[in-house]
């Protein structure tokens, strides 16, 4: 239906776009790649040529690189975990006839636009702190000892603070499933005897798969790149280094930027292979 | 799914719900409530929860002390610059993919979203080099353009998600009834697709707002944005709860209620219509 002259002004109107995302995908990638074989310390004799797989070899066989992917997998398992099982619930909770629905809705939807600066400076302080936070105060009231939250059990802490920022996005994404679930069919089974559980476990739950997945694979996206929730709280020490955390600080804290680029590189890899499955799914949905 | 149930059963669901939400929005009441105590009742010990003397001090000293106002300005500056001109690249792209689609049109919009998912930290220092260059580090501009790009993906999706829900039919009845180009975009298109344009600013602005990789990152002292602000609270002045309380309640508020009329839009926009 689309004529020759259509079809051109269409292409003229997506240049802008294509052409800046395409700058801005390739010529920080370029660079990054071209430091990532180079021998660069701005700071201590710059560039000195290039080194190969050197820096690859490096950051891989350095002593802190495999604790940074255990960290990241944990702070993204535990907060995948958490928010996907508390928002399952929580969805089918605030699902259910009452009174005051929008009012509680807008609570739980709220820490997601707390910015994560903010959160996570008043979860630390407010909260967390061993003398003056509130946590401290109620393991006084019950004659314990206060725990010193972001030392001694860091990483508990780290995935605790990422959870409540992320559960309402679950929350509401599966709400927003649960919601389009045809009632008969639950009305159905109740008639027909089924007990709650296995309404649960057989209409609900493979209703809600897809919402999972894209909960999952949306939030892992974000999660491996958390970095200001652990730039003010613990800044990387108490094996909370994340892998984009380390990096940051090879590039910027020890200057060393052929080291920090080879680790930018694995950083992209790794969120490329999230990426393909996000795709597919959204692909598919685009079809239909 | 709007159910019968009995009124027992209602009230059992209202009270857990209320309790969850409650629970959930607690830190953030926490903070508003402590905006409002003495530094000294802030760290009473048994905390106090409303029964303290309400004061405005607080804020006036966060005002006083850190220029607040240029912090809060750089925010608006950049979430607003970003979304603005994020719209006038994304609109014309998004509004020919909706109604002139092509074979190559799905590839398109999924590599834009690929362009989403490169993690900044693997491209910090390109970009901080450019910037050196370029002259924009700490500068507003800068963050601007950086906040449109990283954005323009999902601005590009949600505006696509919208229009293609404009059905063509009315286009073919009005361009029938004889109107002119000019008039059906004036008179059926804009009005149209005026609501989906601006809940895409509403989320693009938020997303924006609260950004904390690179507004920390490329800002120093004049393009520092809220986030930053906080973060210098980040040292022991943050022990002081009741300012830290007032900052982050006066950094969060304008977004919170912002937030609370987008919520239906968030899901859409950052699911890429995945869930609707």
């Amino acid at each position: 239906m689309a004529t020759q002259q259509s079809r051109s002004a269409a292409r003229l109107m997506m240049a802008p776009a294509v052409v800046l995302l395409l700058g801005w995908m390739l010529v920080p990638l370029i660079m990054t790649l071209w430091f990532s074989f180079r021998t660069y310390l701005p700071l201590r004799g710059g560039d000195q040529g290039w080194t190969g797989f050197d820096n690859y070899v490096r950051f891989v066989t350095s002593s802190a690189f495999w604790p940074a992917v255990q960290t990241t997998l944990m702070i993204v398992l535990g907060v995948l975990i958490i928010t996907v099982a508390l928002g399952v619930l929580l969805a089918m909770l605030l699902d259910q006839p009452m009174w005051g629905q929008g009012i509680v809705r807008i609570l739980v939807i709220a820490p997601f636009f707390v910015m994560p600066t903010v959160s996570a400076l008043v979860w630390k302080n407010m909260f967390m702190d061993p003398v003056n936070g509130l946590f401290a105060h109620l393991w006084r009231f019950f004659g314990a000892e206060p725990v010193s939250w972001l030392s001694d059990a860091a990483m508990p802490s780290i995935i605790m603070i990422v959870s409540w920022q992320w559960l309402p996005f679950a929350t509401l994404i599966l709400l927003t499933a649960i919601q389009s679930l045809d009632s008969e069919q639950l009305e159905a089974a109740e008639m027909d005897g089924a007990p709650p559980l296995k309404r649960f476990a057989f209409i609900i739950l493979p209703h809600l798969a897809r919402a999972i997945t894209i909960v999952i694979l949306i939030q892992t996206i974000f999660l491996l790149a958390i970095f200001a929730e652990i730039f003010v709280t613990t800044g990387g020490a108490f094996g909370t280094r994340t892998l984009s955390y380390l990096i940051f600080q090879r590039v910027l804290e020890s200057q060393n930027i052929g080291l920090g680029s080879a680790g930018g590189v694995y950083a992209i890899i790794l969120a490329n292979i999230v990426a393909i499955f996000l795709m597919r799914i959204v692909g598919k949905n685009l079809d239909n | 799914m709007a159910r019968a149930v009995t009124p027992r059963r209602k009230l059992v669901n209202t009270g857990l719900a209320w309790a969850v939400g409650l629970l959930i929005f607690f830190p953030i009441l926490w903070t508003i409530l402590t905006s409002f105590k003495t530094e000294g009742q802030a760290i009473a010990s048994p905390p106090i929860f409303l029964g303290f003397d309400w004061t405005l001090e607080n804020y006036s000293v966060v005002m006083e002390r850190s220029d607040y106002g240029r912090f809060l300005m750089n925010s608006i500056i950049i979430a607003g610059g970003s979304t603005i001109l994020g719209l006038i690249v994304a609109v014309p792209a998004a509004w020919s993919m909706a109604f002139v689609p092509s074979q190559r049109t799905k590839d398109i919009l999924l590599w834009m979203l690929s362009t989403k998912m490169l993690p900044a930290v693997g491209v910090l220092y390109p970009i901080y080099l450019l910037f050196i260059q370029l002259g924009l580090l700490d500068s507003r501009a800068g963050l601007v353009v950086v906040m449109m790009l990283i954005n323009l993906p999902i601005i590009v999706w949600m505006l696509y998600t919208y229009f293609r829900e404009i059905p063509g039919e009315i286009l073919e009845a009005a361009r029938m009834d004889g109107a002119t180009l000019k008039e059906e975009v004036l008179y059926i298109l804009t009005p149209m697709a005026i609501p989906g344009i601006a809940s895409t600013m509403l989320l693009n602005f938020i997303l924006a707002w609260n950004e904390a990789f690179w507004t920390l990152n490329l800002t120093a002292v004049d393009a520092a944005p809220l986030t930053a602000f906080i973060a210098s609270y980040s040292s022991p002045e943050g022990l002081f709860f009741a300012k830290l309380s007032a900052a982050s309640t006066m950094a969060i508020a304008p977004i919170l209620i912002l937030g609370w009329f987008s919520q239906k839009q968030l899901v859409r926009g950052l699911t890429f219509g995945a869930v609707k």
